[in-house]
C-alpha cells in the first residue's frame, strides 16, 4: 500500500506543537509504516513538494513569508490540518495586534539594542499588520486546538486521517489544553 | 409551611415531567438531569437572562425564549437541544471569543474557566468570526485583585453579587453594545474605590479570568462558588 505523504510546517508559533508531535515517542515508528514525512522542520527538504496528502501546520500567519507559504501549502495539499491554538486562533502571537508594526520593530530592533540599532530590510520577513489564524487566509480542513495539543491527540488525528476518517476532536482537546 | 403553587405537567425533549408553576424551565430541566448551558446565571443571585445560552424552543411559540425566565405551563412542549439551538449557542460562544481577547494559553483561569468549558461542551473547534482585537484596559490598582477586561464576558455576576449579597454596589456597567464594560464606583480605579470592602466575592463568582487574585500564574486561579448558595440559603432561613 502506498504511504500517505505528510508535511509539517512551522509558521508563527513556539514549536511546542512540533515538540508534542515528537512526544509521540515509539508511536512515531508505528506511524512511519503508514506515512512518509516529506517536508518538515525535522526533514532536510527546502521546497514544499508538488503534492502532499496531509499538511500539518503549526503557528499563526504573521509575516509576509507565512502568508506566501500558507497559500503555497494550500495549493499543493489534500488535507490541511491547523495544529494548535496559534494555527486555530492566532493565540499568543496575536497579542501584538493592538500595537503598530512600526512600534514593535522599534522596540525590538532600536530601543533595546546598543550596537548599530537598525530595522532589518532584507532576509528577515516583513511583519503583516495583524496576526491571523490560518482559516482566515486559506481553507482549513481539520482544527486541532490546544497549546500544545497532546501527543495522544496528534496521534489520534494522524491515525484517523490515515484511515480516511475525519477526526472528531471535541472531547479530546480544547483551547488552552 | 408556605402554600406551594399548583403543579403543571409538561414535556421536555419528549420526556413527561411535572413541576410547580413558579419554577422555571431551567430549574425543571436541572431537576430532571437535562443539560441546558448557562453563563450569566449563578445560583444565589438574581436572574438577568443576559447571556442567551439557555434559549429553548417551545412548540407553538414562534420565538426562542430563555429557560431561566420561562415558567412551566400546562401541556407545553419544550425542546432544549435542537440543531437550531446548538447552532445559536455555538455562535454565542464564538462571538464572545471574537469580541474579547481570550488567550486561554496564558490565562490564570486556564482549566478552571466556564467560557472554556462551554466552548468545548458546545462543540466549538474554532471561531468562525474574525477577532475584533479590542483595546481594553486592565486595572491593577487594587491591593489584592486584578480586573482584566480583555477576558470579561459581561455576565454581570460581579455587579449582582456586590449589590445583592455584599451590599456595597461597587461594580456597575458603563457604555452600551460593544462599548459596554464593567466599572468600579463612578469609573474610578478599583484601588481608589471607597465602597469596595475587598471581600473577594466578585473574584469568586467571575466565570472567567477577568476578576482574579494577584500573583497567580497560568492555570493557578481556581474559584470557590459554593459560598454563594450557603449565604443565600442562610438569609432565606432568617426571613
Amino acid at each position: 500500500m502506498k504511504k500517505v505523504t505528510v508535511a509539517t510546517v512551522w509558521l508563527d508559533g513556539c514549536s511546542g506543537c512540533h515538540m508534542s508531535l515528537i512526544d509521540m515517542d515509539e508511536r512515531l515508528l508505528e506511524l512511519a509504516e503508514h506515512i512518509d514525512i516529506v517536508y518538515s522542520p525535522l526533514v532536510d527538504m527546502k521546497d514544499f513538494p508538488e503534492h502532499v496528502d496531509v499538511a500539518i501546520v503549526e503557528g499563526a500567519v504573521s509575516s509576509s513569508e507565512d502568508f506566501e507559504k500558507i497559500h503555497k501549502i494550500r495549493a499543493h495539499t489534500g488535507i490541511l490540518v491547523a495544529l494548535g491554538d496559534c494555527a486555530v486562533a492566532a493565540n499568543v502571537p496575536a497579542m501584538r495586534n493592538p500595537f503598530k508594526v512600526q512600534d514593535i520593530e522599534a522596540r525590538a530592533y532600536l530601543e533595546n539594542v546598543d550596537l548599530q540599532p537598525q530595522v532589518p530590510d532584507q532576509v528577515v520577513p516583513k511583519l503583516r499588520p495583524y496576526v491571523r489564524p490560518i482559516h482566515e487566509i486559506v481553507k482549513v480542513d481539520v482544527f486541532v486546538q490546544g497549546c500544545p495539543p497532546s501527543a495522544d491527540t496528534i496521534y489520534y488525528v494522524i491515525t484517523e486521517l490515515v484511515a480516511g476518517r475525519q477526526p472528531d476532536l471535541i472531547n479530546r482537546t480544547r483551547p488552552g489544553a | 409551611m408556605a402554600v406551594r403553587s399548583r403543579i403543571k405537567t409538561l414535556k421536555i425533549d419528549g420526556r413527561d415531567v411535572s413541576a410547580h408553576e413558579d419554577e422555571t424551565i431551567l430549574q425543571i430541566a436541572e431537576e430532571n438531569g437535562i443539560f441546558i448551558p448557562t453563563l450569566c446565571r449563578i445560583e444565589g443571585l438574581s436572574l438577568i437572562g443576559a447571556c442567551r445560552l439557555c434559549l429553548i424552543e417551545v412548540k407553538g411559540w414562534n420565538r426562542l425564549v430563555p429557560a431561566c425566565h420561562t415558567h412551566a405551563e400546562e401541556g407545553m412542549e419544550v425542546f432544549t437541544d435542537t440543531e437550531r439551538l446548538r447552532n445559536y449557542r455555538r455562535m454565542i460562544i464564538e462571538l464572545l471569543f471574537s469580541e474579547g481577547n481570550h488567550v486561554c494559553a496564558v490565562c490564570v483561569s486556564n482549566g478552571n474557566c466556564e467560557l472554556q468549558y462551554l466552548a468545548q461542551r458546545l462543540g466549538m473547534d474554532h471561531v468562525r468570526f474574525p477577532n475584533m482585537q479590542p483595546v481594553r484596559k486592565v486595572d491593577m490598582t487594587h491591593e489584592r485583585f486584578v480586573l482584566d477586561r480583555n477576558r470579561c464576558v459581561l455576565c454581570a455576576r460581579c455587579i449582582r453579587v456586590c449589590d445583592e449579597i455584599e451590599g456595597a454596589h461597587t461594580w456597575d456597567m458603563r457604555g452600551r453594545g460593544i462599548d459596554a464594560r464593567v466599572i468600579t464606583d463612578l469609573d474610578i480605579p478599583w484601588g481608589d474605590s471607597e465602597t469596595c470592602t475587598s471581600c473577594g466575592k466578585c473574584v469568586n463568582v467571575c466565570p472567567v479570568g477577568a476578576i482574579v487574585e494577584k500573583g497567580r500564574a497560568v492555570g493557578e486561579m481556581t474559584k470557590r462558588k459554593d459560598f454563594l448558595v450557603y449565604l443565600s440559603k442562610m438569609r432565606e432561613a432568617k426571613k
